[in-house]
């Protein structure tokens, strides 16, 4: 084996932009967060907007985003990023500003600041991390945890009699006149991936032209919180909480789509 | 120039934030202090500032959180209830060190109480008053020119020290009306640089963060003791008090703000009485002047504390004054403002006992 490797016959097949940080990731093996974090750096990069985007990280497993993402950032107390980011955009009108939130700090803790924002029409990019379960905190139920998931806090499985129905948040803010694209992705196979991405790049545009607010569900695994490996986590996840939050774009250039209205109203 | 109106309390504060270069307003409605978002919808938006009337306070301090930590120069302004609901924020803030003015029109409480001026916000504003080991710069105006006033010396503060300053009004100073004079400030001439905001990373540069969060205890130490240096800092060079006929006082009335006021009335109405009483008014709540109650303590004979709540401030005139004379306290609460002459009759009462206890002594001797 020689001493170094001959990269110079190599093809690059994967790089890691440089938008993102040397870090290493904290996140659990199989978890999107870091194929998340990745594609909306690439992003950045791709749209050389680094020096003009701020980013707001959440309180749950992303905590420490601004670990990772080489971009100014700052930490929002649970549930209050579209607030901050709602702040720093008014005063940086001409930046580009985007928050990064869970479940639990999106759609339960935070659902206030979320819905006002979007109802502003506040020219943010939310990026909305759904893996239906409290991860950082070890497994309890969230808002979008489906019916009968069972979590450290529903041992017996989530039922609609004493915790209610899953929360279809995404749904909810589509139906806002504020909102201008609001979709749902996830990032579980390369196909998905490139979907995501080309999202991420729609919102930034969006923004840029200062169309309004744009949202984007990433549905998720959670392989620790649902004690599933990562194989088998992406495969619950397309079996069970795929019918529930369908992957595909609610509302675009401002215009509910049809799935919108057939989505609406199931489960 | 300087320019001299006659103003609601609530609105010269927000006259002089646009003064001062204030550049967002981000608040929540509630009486007794609207006024200052509603001038601010009219004149700030029109001289360019940025006004939003958001879902709640828990939102807009969240938006001062935001927008401070962009760099720009920004306040919000609500009263007790709504100040309550920005505690979580304002931990945040205070330990993120983002510069930012709060205001809070003190009204009467507990719960929803009334819209009517207290002071029972004082342990909120000046002990903490979130979660952790914290201190908002706490200032206490007196008279609507120093709702004025305060904002500019408020923004400075917050600017100087990186830390929430508050300005601790009360309902009454907020709705009354009184000539106000507009001094001359030119904003850029005192903010300074903000290397640190999040504006946008340019390539000579590292990210900048605003944070609060360090898992690690020993680097949450660490940042607890850079804190605490800079509050020490605080005590050091920001105190401020006024005295009014304390030199050759026997009783010192200790009150800030509207009580103030009407114990400057006490100490005219005792002095025709021939009564030596004089005031020692704090001008910061946090820093409280600890020093001059202590030296104060060494020639007066007895001290009366009047405050518009259950006796909150009280507590740091007897930490100040060390038990070295006794330290009575006047108070009413839930809205209610006490009468120069109840008062008077309180220091009357001292002076009656103060009488007693010489009498007492010669008979001793």
């Amino acid at each position: 084996m020689p001493e170094t490797f001959p990269l110079d016959h190599l093809e690059c097949v994967w790089e890691k932009p440089d938008t993102l940080t040397e870090t290493r990731f904290h996140y659990c093996p199989g978890c999107g967060h870091g194929v998340v974090h990745k594609i909306l750096m690439e992003a950045v990069k791709e749209l050389g907007i680094q020096g003009d985007t701020i980013g707001v990280a959440p309180v749950g497993c992303s905590v420490f985003a601004y670990h990772y993402m080489d971009v100014d950032m700052q930490e929002a107390a649970h549930g209050r990023a579209a607030a901050v980011a709602t702040g720093i955009k008014r005063v940086l009108p001409e930046k580009y500003v985007y928050s990064y939130q869970g479940d639990g700090d999106l759609a339960a803790i935070g659902t206030a600041e979320t819905i006002h924002a979007a109802n502003r029409g506040e020219n943010i990019l939310v990026i909305f991390i759904n893996n239906a379960i409290y991860g950082m905190t070890g497994g309890q139920m969230a808002p979008t945890s489906i019916i009968g998931m069972k979590t450290s806090t529903t041992p017996e499985g989530r039922e609609i009699a004493t915790q209610g129905f899953p929360f279809k948040i995404t749904e909810l803010i589509a139906m806002l006149p504020g909102a201008y694209y609001v979709t749902r992705q996830s990032v579980h196979t390369p196909n998905a991936v490139r979907s995501f991405k080309k999202a991420v790049l729609k919102a930034f545009q969006a923004q840029k032209e200062k169309r309004g607010y744009c949202l984007i569900e990433v549905v998720s695994n959670c392989p620790s919180g649902w004690k599933l490996t990562p194989v088998d986590a992406n495969k619950w996840m397309e079996e069970n909480m795929f019918p529930v939050y369908p992957i595909g774009d609610l509302k675009v250039e401002g215009k509910l789509g049809e799935r919108m209205f057939t989505q609406v109203t199931k489960n | 120039m300087s320019e001299t109106r006659l103003m609601k309390g609530n609105e010269a504060l927000a006259e002089a934030a646009i003064r001062a270069g204030c550049k967002g307003y981000f608040g929540y409605p509630i009486t007794p202090q609207s006024e200052v978002v509603e001038y601010l919808a009219e004149e700030g938006r029109q001289r360019g500032m940025v006004v939003m009337q958001v879902e709640s306070e828990l939102a807009a301090i969240n938006m001062v959180y935001g927008a401070a930590g962009a760099g720009a120069r920004v306040m919000t302004s609500s009263s007790s209830p709504g100040i309550s609901l920005m505690q979580e924020g304002l931990s945040y803030i205070a330990c993120a060190e983002l510069p930012c003015l709060i205001v809070n029109v003190n009204r009467g409480g507990p719960g929803l109480g009334t819209i009517q001026p207290s002071q029972g916000d004082y342990f909120q504003a000046t002990k903490g008053g979130g979660h952790g080991d914290y201190h908002l710069i706490v200032l206490a105006p007196a008279s609507v020119q120093e709702m004025a006033d305060f904002v500019y010396d408020g923004f400075d503060i917050a600017d100087k020290y990186r830390n929430p300053v508050m300005i601790l009004a009360d309902g009454a100073l907020g709705q009354m009306m009184e000539k106000v004079v507009f001094k001359e400030y030119t904003p850029a001439e005192h903010i300074p640089p903000k290397p640190w905001a999040t504006v946008g990373k340019p390539p000579t540069r590292e990210r900048n963060i605003i944070t609060s969060l360090f898992i690690q205890p020993e680097k949450m130490e660490t940042i607890n003791i850079g804190l605490q240096a800079k509050y020490q800092r605080v005590r050091e060079n920001e105190i401020r008090y006024e005295l009014v006929e304390a030199d050759d006082a026997e009783v010192l009335l200790v009150a800030y703000g509207l009580s103030s006021r009407i114990c400057k009335k006490v100490v005219e109405l005792a002095r025709q009485q021939g009564l030596p009483v004089g005031l020692l008014r704090p001008i910061t709540l946090y820093p409280y002047p600890y020093e001059i109650l202590q030296e104060l303590s060494e020639r007066i004979s007895s001290v009366l504390v009047v405050e518009m709540n259950s006796g909150q401030m009280v507590e740091d005139v007897r930490l100040g004054i060390n038990g070295k004379v006794p330290v009575g306290f006047y108070g009413r609460m839930g809205g209610v403002i006490p009468s120069a002459e109840e008062v008077l009759h309180k220091v009357i009462e001292m002076f009656d006992r103060v009488e007693l206890k010489h009498v007492e002594e010669e008979y001793h001797a």
